[in-house]
């Protein structure tokens, strides 16, 4: 069993929890993911490392459906079932000058660690963080101690900049040539976009995908991706890939695949 | 007086009642069933059984006990070659091992020796009859890797030794794929669990959640201070068709369905978390033990109607035989000689499969006819498709350990002592071999344990 350390929310939607797990804790990287199971009944959900503070895993996650729901009725001193990892590939850190990161809701957990990585190196940090509207907004102040430059979006321009990541994007690569490379979390059809905006500025970009996963150790097949026409599975090979080549609208139609199971399972929550 | 040339049938779960549960299809003899059968053994004085059973079980001899109501005997004198009586009665193939080489198989049919064992196993369960006993206390400690039947067998066989052991499991369960992949309606998990819970008796230590490569790397393991270290993490890693339309969805690797619902009890859903979607009609790709237990279990979970897909002919199949038979009974449908070539979707959802039409040609390298291509091809209207054709050893362990050598279709490389080309480390089962079978595992993680054994006296000296 593990024991939750700590809790609090970032939003009403997400929260920032800590977690007992030092087999977890010892040997995980950036990049790194786990999968938990709130109680005996529940589904095994995949959610990033956020960051590692002896033997305690730091999670962040939006409240979305019924497990996370599930996970965020859950208070400090009790115990989740299952806890498991670190999963996948620790994140590639490449060699770069300057990196932009995009990060679309709570991909603003998985990009933490990651951006925190290029900073130690002593590469330059951009990051476009978008939301819905300044409620959904994460990691603000966080973000904005660790980055050199922070640009802000909300679709309804409640705070930041009115418009999408894209929106911001773009003038970024057009007119700063130090640019070297961009990393996009966050929905999938962010990062389609995103990545074909910095195919179309010739700049590499990494994305991290997120499809249904069961045993998050290459056993299942269900976490399948289409990368140029190969299959990976990414769990084991991912979860983050370089961006160009992806089938997001493959990916998309996989993760939507038991939206009315999930319904089914929520609404059983809703009524209990 | 008994019929002597035919086998005592053992009574199962009407076809009609049993397509709509998980409960066990096959429901054991009788002590008056099991006695008549034994009845039938004409205790050979150079019993081809026991050359046939991989791990040499003193058929015979158990099965005279049986005759003389002596049933505590059986089980410990089967409990010396075979610690899982109970699951392997159940799933061996036996018509490949004991069962086909019984002398009386020449004329008639063989001693229904698996049913037997069965038979025995379980009265030891039920009188919990298995020694737990450990005599001699030793300070060495040894990592086990994975709770399937070779890492089970192998803790087992060195905590008897006294030496302190500890199972580390990468799932949130123990038993690998008695636990996740053999459906309870063929292996009920009570029975796992029991066995398990012998070993957590024997003061074996158990520790879920821990994925050796990742949570803990080998060296790791030797920096804590594990002696020795036996990886029995299995065949996990699916064989996939390799044809266009693969990842549209509701086309699943076997892997995935049977641990949806073994695992994860997605037949339980919404109860259990974890859903699982199949539609009307479920073709089932391969011919072994995997892929009769997906279609089984597709009918149950409500499938109208479950094709197997199989590239050779009927007597081919390498699933056991009373599978077989048991999905035939139940109405899966045989489509032979077909090869799935694509498969068609709408809205990135499986709709159709084309096959292609085989025949056979010569004899391969496994001895049975190659399929060959005829050119024709014909095309299924499908909801599900599940992909059953093998499974290969997972990489993890070795993508995280220096110097562990493996073939190149990622079997671990070990010598007649089963040990890797890491110091202290060895390796058995499904891991080594590739996917087999459950005795051949156990047998591997037993006899490592004597080569650990051996290899942990010589070190101390
Ligand atoms: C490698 C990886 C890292 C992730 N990191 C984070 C993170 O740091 N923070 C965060 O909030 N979310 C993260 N996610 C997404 C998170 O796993 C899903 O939001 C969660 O599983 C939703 O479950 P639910 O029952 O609450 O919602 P549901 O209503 O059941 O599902 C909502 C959507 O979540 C996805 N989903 C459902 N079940 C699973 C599953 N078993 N595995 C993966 N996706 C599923 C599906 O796309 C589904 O449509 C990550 C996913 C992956 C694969
Ligand atoms: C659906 C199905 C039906 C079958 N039917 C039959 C049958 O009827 N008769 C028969 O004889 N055989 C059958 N088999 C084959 C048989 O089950 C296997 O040959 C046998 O289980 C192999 O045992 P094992 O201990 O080597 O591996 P497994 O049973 O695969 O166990 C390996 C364990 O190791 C764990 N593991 C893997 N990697 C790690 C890691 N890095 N760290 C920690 N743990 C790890 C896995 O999670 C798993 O629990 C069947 C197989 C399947 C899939
Ligand atoms: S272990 Fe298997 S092969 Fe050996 S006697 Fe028992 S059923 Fe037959
Ligand atoms: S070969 Fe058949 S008849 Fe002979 S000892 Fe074995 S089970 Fe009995
Ligand atoms: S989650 Fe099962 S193979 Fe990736």
């Amino acid at each position: 069993m593990y024991k939750i350390k700590d809790k609090k929310a970032l939003n009403n939607d997400v929260d920032w929890m800590r977690v007992h797990a030092p087999l977890v804790a010892r040997n995980a990287k950036p990049g790194h993911f786990i999968i938990l199971r709130v109680d005996e009944d529940g589904e095994r959900i995949p959610l990033t490392i956020a960051d590692i503070d002896g033997e305690d895993v730091d999670i962040i996650y939006q409240k979305l459906g019924y497990s996370t729901q599930r996970l965020g009725d859950m208070n400090i001193g009790e115990t989740i079932a299952d806890f498991v990892g670190p999963l996948g590939q620790a994140a590639h850190i490449r060699d770069k000058k300057h990196v932009v990161g995009v990060a679309g809701g709570v991909g603003a957990a998985p990009i933490l660690p990651q951006l925190r990585a290029y900073k130690e190196q002593g590469t330059k940090v951009t990051l476009i963080l978008g939301a819905r509207n300044e409620d959904y907004l994460v990691l603000e102040d966080t973000f904005e101690k660790l980055c050199d430059r922070v640009i802000i979006t909300t679709d309804n321009g409640s705070k930041g900049q009115k418009g999408m990541v894209t929106d911001a994007l773009e003038p970024l690569l057009k007119d700063d040539e130090s640019i070297d490379h961009v990393i996009a979390i966050g929905p999938v059809i962010m990062m389609k976009f995103v990545a074909k905006m910095a195919q179309a500025y010739q700049k590499s970009i990494d994305v991290s995908l997120n499809p249904i996963m069961i045993d998050g150790t290459g056993m299942c097949g269900n976490c399948r991706v289409d990368i140029g026409g190969k299959t990976y599975f990414a769990c084991i090979d991912g979860p983050d890939f370089e961006g160009q080549e992806v089938d997001y609208d493959g990916l998309m139609k996989r993760q939507n695949y038991y939206k009315d199971e999930e319904h089914v399972c929520y609404l059983r929550l809703k009524n209990d | 007086m008994t019929n002597k040339t035919s086998r005592t049938k053992m009574p199962e779960q009407a076809v009609n009642e049993r397509i709509d549960n998980f409960l066990e299809v096959a429901l054991g003899y009788s002590i008056a069933e099991a006695k008549q059968e034994a009845l039938r053994c004409i205790d050979c004085k150079n019993p081809r059984c026991v050359q046939a059973c991989p791990v040499g079980v003193k058929i015979p001899e158990f099965i005279q006990y049986i005759l003389d109501d002596a049933f505590d005997d059986a089980f410990d004198i089967l409990y010396e070659d075979n610690i899982l009586p109970s699951i392997c009665g159940r799933v061996c193939p036996q018509e490949s091992q004991c069962e086909g080489a019984c002398i009386l198989g020449i004329k008639q049919e063989p001693v229904a020796i698996g049913a037997l064992e069965r038979f025995v196993g379980d009265h030891g369960m039920k009188n919990e009859l298995a020694d737990t006993k450990i005599t001699d206390e030793k300070k060495e400690k040894i990592a086990v890797v994975g709770s399937g039947p070779a890492g089970l067998a192998n803790a087992a066989s060195l905590r008897k030794r006294g030496y302190d052991v500890t199972v580390f499991e990468a799932l949130h369960d123990y038993g690998g794929v008695l636990t996740y992949g053999i459906p309870s309606f063929r292996l009920p998990k009570d029975i796992v669990r029991k066995e398990i819970q012998n070993l957590d008796d024997m003061g074996v230590k158990f520790v879920k959640n821990a994925i050796i490569g990742k949570s803990i790397t080998i060296e790791q393991l030797k920096e804590d201070g594990y002696d020795a270290i036996f990886v029995g993490s299995g065949a996990g890693l699916p064989s996939s068709l390799g044809i266009p339309g693969e990842n549209l969805n509701a086309v699943y690797y076997a892997n995935e369905f049977l641990t949806r619902v073994n695992l994860m009890r997605s037949n339980d859903f919404p109860k259990s978390a974890t859903p699982i979607k199949l539609g009307d009609k479920v073709a089932v790709v391969g011919g072994g033990n995997v892929a009769m237990d997906a279609a089984r279990t597709a009918k149950r979970i409500g499938a109208k109607e479950v094709m197997i897909i199989y590239r050779r002919d009927q007597d081919s199949l390498p699933a056991r035989l009373e599978e077989i038979h048991h999905a035939i009974d139940e109405g899966i449908e045989m489509n032979l000689l077909y090869n799935p070539v694509e498969v068609f979707g709408e809205n990135h959802e499986v709709k159709q499969v084309k096959c292609e039409r085989m025949k056979l040609g010569e004899k391969d390298s496994s001895g049975r006819r190659r399929p060959l291509p005829t050119g024709e091809y014909e095309i299924f209207d499908i909801d599900a498709l599940i992909v059953s054709i093998g499974q290969k050893p997972n990489p993890i362990i070795k993508q995280n350990t220096l110097g562990l050598n493996t073939h190149d279709w990622g079997g671990i490389i070990v010598d007649e002592s089963y040990q890797t080309s890491v110091e202290g480390v060895f390796a058995g089962g499904d891991a080594v071999t590739g996917a087999a079978t459950v005795i051949l595992a156990m047998g591997a993680g037993k006899d490592a344990a004597q080569e650990m054994h051996a290899y942990l006296e010589k070190k101390a000296k």
